[in-house]
Formats: C-alpha cells, sequence, structure tokens
C-alpha cells in the first residue's frame, strides 16, 4: 500500500524525530522506561506507515461484510441495527428471575441471557448435598421443566433471543428451552438463542465441568447435529475466551486459546460425519473487554481474521458464513474493583466503547457492584444505560471499523494474530485443545500471565485506580443484592412436590431409554428430550450420563 | 520453628473461579511457604481431612459463589469436631464486608476482599500461626 520510495523518506523524518526526541528525554524523562499494554506488550512511542510496511488493503481488511472480515461480519454493522444489549441476569428461583427478565426487557434489553446456579451448572438438583449454601446464589437455580417454566412465563420465545450460559449440562437445559417452546406452541425450528456449549474453556478457565473430555465433546456434537436439522436458527456454541482472559490470560492468549478450542469442536464435529458448512455458520465466539482500549480493538480484529482464514484454509469451508467469526461480549469483571466501586461504571464504559468499536454483536455490561456480590437493580440499570449512552450519543456506532487505518491499530491487529497463531501452532504440536488442556499446557501459560499481571500491581508497576493509587478511607457499601438462604429448602420442596405429582414409571423409562443410547454410538439430544418432558429432573438426567461417562478429574496446575 | 509455614489453599463448594486461590498459593510458595493445594469443588469435610493429613499450619480458602456463610464455618466446626485447635483458619474472595463478624463469629479467623494484596496475606499467616 506505500511506495518504497515514500518509505524511505519516512524513515528519515522518524529517525530525525526519534534524534529530537532523544534529547528531549534526556532532560525531560517519559513517565516510564517501558509503556505496555494491559496485556504486558511493549507499546513504541509512535506509530507510523513503517509498522505496517507490508500492510495490503485487499487481503489483510477487505470490506465490512466480506473475507477476511477484519472490518466487521455486515457490511453496514450498527448503521443497520445496534449490537444486541443483552445483560446476563439469573438468581434466586425461576420466579425471581422471571421478574428480573421482564424488567429488563421493558428498560429496553434486546435479549435475555440467563445465568445459572453451580449446582445447575454441575448437573445436580438442589437437594444434593452438594448443593447446600450454594442454590440460586450465582444464577437461577433449575432442576426441572416446571422451573423452566416459570423462568419463561409470559416470555414469548418466538420473540426473543435467549442466551444460557450453561456448559456440561447443556443438552439438558436445552431441551427444556425446546420443551417450554412447544408448550406455548413455538415450534424449535422458530427459536433463536445460543448455549454456551463450550465444556473445554470449562476445564481450562471455569471449572465447571461435569463429564471426561471425549464424552464431553460427543454431547457436544450431538448438539450441533440435532440443531442442525431441528432447531436451526440456533447458535449451538459460543466458544468463550471470557473467562480464559478472566483467569488472568493476555489478549493474544484470549484469541489463540479460544480459537484453539474452536479448531477443535470443528475437527470433532467433522470427525463425526457432519459437514462444515451445515455447523459453522452456528459456531459463535465470546470474548472479554478490558481496559486497554485500543489492544481491545485489535484483539477483536485480529480474532475475525484469523478465524476466516482458518475456516478457509484449515477446513476448506466455502460458506461465507462459515468463516464470519461472530461473537458476544461481556465487559471485564476481573478488572472491577471492591475499592470505590462507582469507578468501575467508568471502566465499563470504556470496555464498551472498546467493544463497540471492535464490532460485536452483543454485548453485557458488568454492573459497578459485581466486585462486592450479584448486582442490583439498579446497578444493572446503570450498566445497561452505559451501552445505550455509547449507542445513541458517543457516534462511535455510525461509521464501520472507525479505527482502520491507524498505525497502532493496524500494527497491533497484525501483532496479536501472530502471536495467536503461535500458541494455536504449538497447541497442534501437542496434538490439539484436549490434550494440551489435559496435560495443562494451556492452564499454566494463563497461570504465569495471571502471577505477572497480580505482581506488577503489587510493585505499582501497573496503577488500578482506588486500589493501589488514589485511595480513600472507604465506608462498607450498602444496599448489596442478597439471595434469600430459604430459596434452598424452597427448592427441595418444589421438587419433592413433582416427584409426587409426576408419572415416575415414565420417567423411569425415559432414564433408561437414555441410559442406553449412552451406550450406543446414536444422537441423544431426542432421549434427553424425551426424559426432560416427562419432567425427569436435570439431576437424574446428569447422573444416567455421569454413570455411564465417569467423571473428569482436574490436573492441579500451581 | 524449624519447618516451614505449611498451608492448605483450598476451594470450598463449587465455583469454579480459582485464579485467586492460585495466585495466593504462589505467592505464599515464593514467600517460602509449603503451599498443598486442594484443586475445586472441596467439601468441608475433604478440607479438614486433607489439613489433618498434611498437617498443616493454616487453611486458606476462597470462595465466590456466595456460599461462603454456609461452608466456612462448617470447616471450623469439624476441626473443633477433630479436636483440632492449632490450625489458623483463613478465608478471601467475593464477600461482601457485612458478612464478615458473622464469619469471625464462627471462628474465621480473617477474611481478606478482592484486592488484597497477597503481602498483607502472608504477613498475617506469619504473625498469627498458632504453632510454635
Amino acid at each position: 500500500m506505500f511506495e518504497k520510495e515514500k518509505l524511505g523518506k519516512i524513515k528519515e523524518s522518524f529517525d530525525a524525530y526519534e534524534a529530537k526526541v532523544a534529547e528531549t528525554t534526556k532532560k525531560r524523562p517519559e513517565r516510564k522506561e517501558v509503556f505496555e499494554t494491559g496485556s504486558g506488550a511493549v507499546v513504541n512511542r509512535l506509530y507510523t506507515p513503517l509498522d505496517i510496511e507490508g500492510f495490503d488493503y485487499e487481503n489483510d481488511l477487505g470490506m465490512p461484510g466480506s473475507y477476511p472480515y477484519t472490518r466487521g461480519v455486515q457490511p453496514t454493522m450498527y448503521r443497520g441495527r445496534f449490537w444486541t444489549m443483552r445483560m446476563y441476569a439469573g438468581f434466586a428461583t425461576a420466579e425471581e428471575s422471571n421478574k428480573r427478565y421482564k424488567y429488563l426487557i421493558e428498560q429496553g434489553s434486546m435479549g435475555l441471557s440467563v445465568a445459572f446456579d453451580l449446582p445447575t451448572q454441575i448437573g445436580y438438583d438442589s437437594d444434593h448435598p452438594l448443593a447446600e449454601g450454594e442454590v440460586g446464589k450465582v444464577g437461577v437455580a433449575i432442576d426441572s421443566l416446571a422451573d423452566m417454566e416459570l423462568l419463561f412465563d409470559g416470555i414469548p420465545l418466538d420473540k426473543v433471543s435467549t442466551s444460557m450460559t450453561i456448559n456440561a449440562p447443556a443438552s439438558v437445559l436445552l431441551a427444556m428451552y425446546i420443551a417450554v417452546a412447544e408448550k406455548q406452541g413455538v415450534t424449535a425450528d422458530k427459536l433463536r438463542g445460543t448455549i454456551q456449549n463450550d465444556i473445554l474453556k470449562e476445564y481450562i478457565a471455569r471449572g465447571t465441568y461435569i463429564f471426561p473430555t471425549e464424552a464431553s465433546m460427543r454431547l457436544i456434537t450431538n448438539i450441533f447435529e440435532y440443531c442442525s436439522k431441528e432447531v436451526p436458527l440456533w447458535n449451538t456454541i459460543s466458544i468463550s475466551g471470557y473467562h480464559i482472559r478472566e483467569a488472568g490470560s493476555t489478549a493474544a492468549q484470549e484469541v489463540g486459546f479460544t480459537l484453539s478450542d474452536g479448531i477443535a469442536y470443528v475437527d470433532a464435529a467433522i470427525k463425526a460425519g457432519l459437514d462444515v458448512d451445515t455447523f459453522a455458520p452456528r459456531l459463535s465466539f465470546f470474548f472479554n473487554a478490558h481496559n486497554d482500549i485500543l489492544e481491545e480493538v485489535a484483539k477483536y480484529r485480529a480474532a475475525r481474521r484469523l478465524w476466516a482464514r482458518i475456516m478457509k484454509e484449515r477446513f476448506g469451508a466455502k460458506k461465507a458464513k462459515s468463516m464470519a467469526l461472530k461473537f458476544h461480549t461481556q465487559t471485564g469483571g476481573s478488572t472491577l474493583t471492591a475499592q470505590q466501586p462507582e469507578n468501575n461504571i467508568v471502566r465499563v464504559a470504556i470496555q464498551t466503547l472498546a467493544a463497540v468499536l471492535g464490532g460485536t454483536q452483543s454485548l453485557h455490561t458488568n454492573s459497578k457492584d459485581e466486585a462486592l456480590a450479584l448486582p442490583t437493580e439498579d446497578s444493572v440499570r446503570v450498566a445497561l444505560r452505559t451501552q445505550q449512552i455509547v449507542a445513541y450519543e458517543s457516534g462511535a456506532a455510525d461509521t464501520v471499523d472507525p479505527l482502520a487505518g491507524s498505525y497502532y491499530i493496524e500494527a497491533k491487529t497484525k501483532a496479536i494474530e501472530e502471536e495467536a497463531m503461535k500458541y494455536i501452532k504449538r497447541i497442534d504440536e501437542i496434538g490439539g485443545a484436549p490434550r494440551a488442556i489435559d496435560n495443562g499446557y494451556i492452564q499454566q501459560e494463563i497461570m504465569d500471565a495471571a502471577y505477572n499481571y497480580q505482581k506488577d500491581i503489587e510493585n505499582d508497576k501497573r496503577i488500578i485506580v482506588g486500589m493501589n493509587k488514589f485511595q480513600i478511607e472507604e465506608e462498607a457499601p450498602k444496599g448489596l443484592l442478597r439471595v434469600d438462604p430459604s430459596v434452598g429448602e424452597l427448592q427441595k420442596s418444589k421438587i419433592q412436590a413433582l416427584k409426587e405429582k409426576r408419572d415416575n414409571a415414565l420417567v423411569e423409562e425415559r432414564l433408561e431409554a437414555l441410559r442406553t443410547a449412552c451406550k450406543s454410538d446414536e444422537n441423544l439430544m431426542p432421549y434427553i428430550l424425551d426424559a426432560v418432558r416427562a419432567y425427569g429432573t436435570l439431576g437424574e438426567i446428569c447422573g444416567v450420563m455421569r454413570e455411564v461417562f465417569g467423571e473428569y478429574q482436574q490436573s492441579v496446575q500451581l | 520453628m524449624d519447618r516451614p509455614i505449611r498451608v492448605l489453599v483450598s476451594k470450598p463448594g463449587l465455583d469454579g473461579h480459582d485464579r485467586g486461590a492460585k495466585v495466593i498459593a504462589r505467592a505464599l510458595r515464593d514467600a517460602g511457604m509449603e503451599v498443598i493445594y486442594t484443586g475445586l469443588r472441596q467439601t468441608p469435610e475433604q478440607i479438614v481431612n486433607a489439613a489433618i493429613q498434611e498437617d498443616v499450619d493454616c487453611i486458606a480458602m476462597s470462595i465466590l459463589s456466595g456460599a461462603h456463610n454456609t461452608l466456612l464455618p462448617k470447616v471450623v466446626e469439624l476441626l473443633k469436631v477433630e479436636n483440632v485447635d492449632d490450625i489458623l483458619v483463613i478465608g478471601g474472595g467475593v464477600i461482601p464486608d457485612e458478612d464478615i463478624p458473622f464469619l469471625k463469629e464462627k471462628g474465621i479467623e480473617e477474611v481478606f476482599t478482592p484486592g488484597t494484596p497477597t503481602s498483607v496475606t502472608i504477613d498475617y499467616i506469619k504473625e498469627n500461626i498458632k504453632r510454635k
């Protein structure tokens, strides 16, 4: 894109500039000896065309909505419509969460995003001994179809799109969603939404796994196959870098490890006999937004370009939609401080802007009190308003990929792409993401980055406003959300009542059919759906699979 | 005291967010302590058994799921049942300030909330272990 002769001249004036700066900094040194991004990558003083010498517009960017999708997956991006403002919510009982969803819809939230409590995420009913103290705490407790009916009561499932943060038991929760829709008279082909369904990142970073790797991969490909026929508008997986970043990874690791997981899912599906272009369009991604706004924008652009190249060159995808990386973003929970929680509103605003300038398809903004507890209704509203202000007032959404062509952004996009590719190659050498997880490589890399980050904070090399600088004496914040501890008892009595009312012989029969299917290589989705329709509980269904598949044993890394 | 301080770092309950626990474990190790990390999803019974078996001076538990009021006091109770009174029990994680007095009353000797430098935790353990 740049003429050789002109680059030569720029080099001359750049050298002259640096010489002049050297004079200046002798008298007035810069604030730091080395400037680094949020991920610890070195930032140069100045970026010029020299930093993107081989830059080729057509090959590296192209137009929005076309290969390699660096500038976004749709031709008009937010000029058509804004990203989906999707607030993650759920706590206590299905009834309580249903109220919060209706409130969020009333306030302008455009899609639901369901947070499940930990027992649900790990496939235990609320009356399981390990569920003690956990029921309804970090999300809503769902034990059976009866709870799911209450969760979506009065919310027409053909009108909203729903994202469910569920992984190990994703097949069961998706089955419950389909069954609730049936009761509302909505057929599965009308359902729009996403299940997270990304088990690899659970082993890497989030910890709510159940089954060993192989069985988990089978369940995931079963879902791909079932949905491609029966629930065609459903996004069958959201391959998540979010938790990898929260566990302490750098931006480039977030891209490298997430896309490596993506490669593993595509490999597994192809191995199961699926055609890449039938399931790849329904793959979606989930990334984090941290404070270093420019690094984050580059990260999203790098992820899109790299995935497009992988799908085309490595997997021979033909459909445009198979190559276009769509993603949801959440602002970085781990960047929020318990100190001076009001400051978190500003952090979230910066992160929102990063996600929007990076071209996200949907966004969840964290609430200011999340380093302390689950958010209250008021703090969630401010978080949603933050998105609305960026959308309606900032102008950032009015032109497509506005930072393209910035010497820094383009150089950084390329740097992240290259660094992420190195991780992907390393993982390929190990034998793919599942193996690199089983031998602890990925967890170790993340842990090293997390520990360095913490040391930088403690050495004051990294400043966190209100935490290691600009501290004040603070009173304990008031009015935090508290989940009523009686939720656990309430759920227990609901399960008991259900078991007295339902046709237990029918449940047994369907669980037995599932057990047999688990031992064969049949697709499990129809069996799970039948068990769910008969009001088999989540714990019973996952229990059958636990029996047949066994449980994953974590390898502990320090 | 001849041998290094031994600490059991643990994740009680079901939450899988173990960044904090692992960072603390490493920092304690770098400070010269012997660290045993239990991994995820430990019941209070498992934590107490491991602590006794490993003969630790301190149990450090990290919890972000909101189940702290149920799970942390149970560890202290089980230690009493086992007649163990020389292990320092501390906790950390997303724990609202208003719960801290209750936890202390139940025998959790200190609670470290988000943003606490690892050096504060290290010093606290050094100064407060009970085994002389």
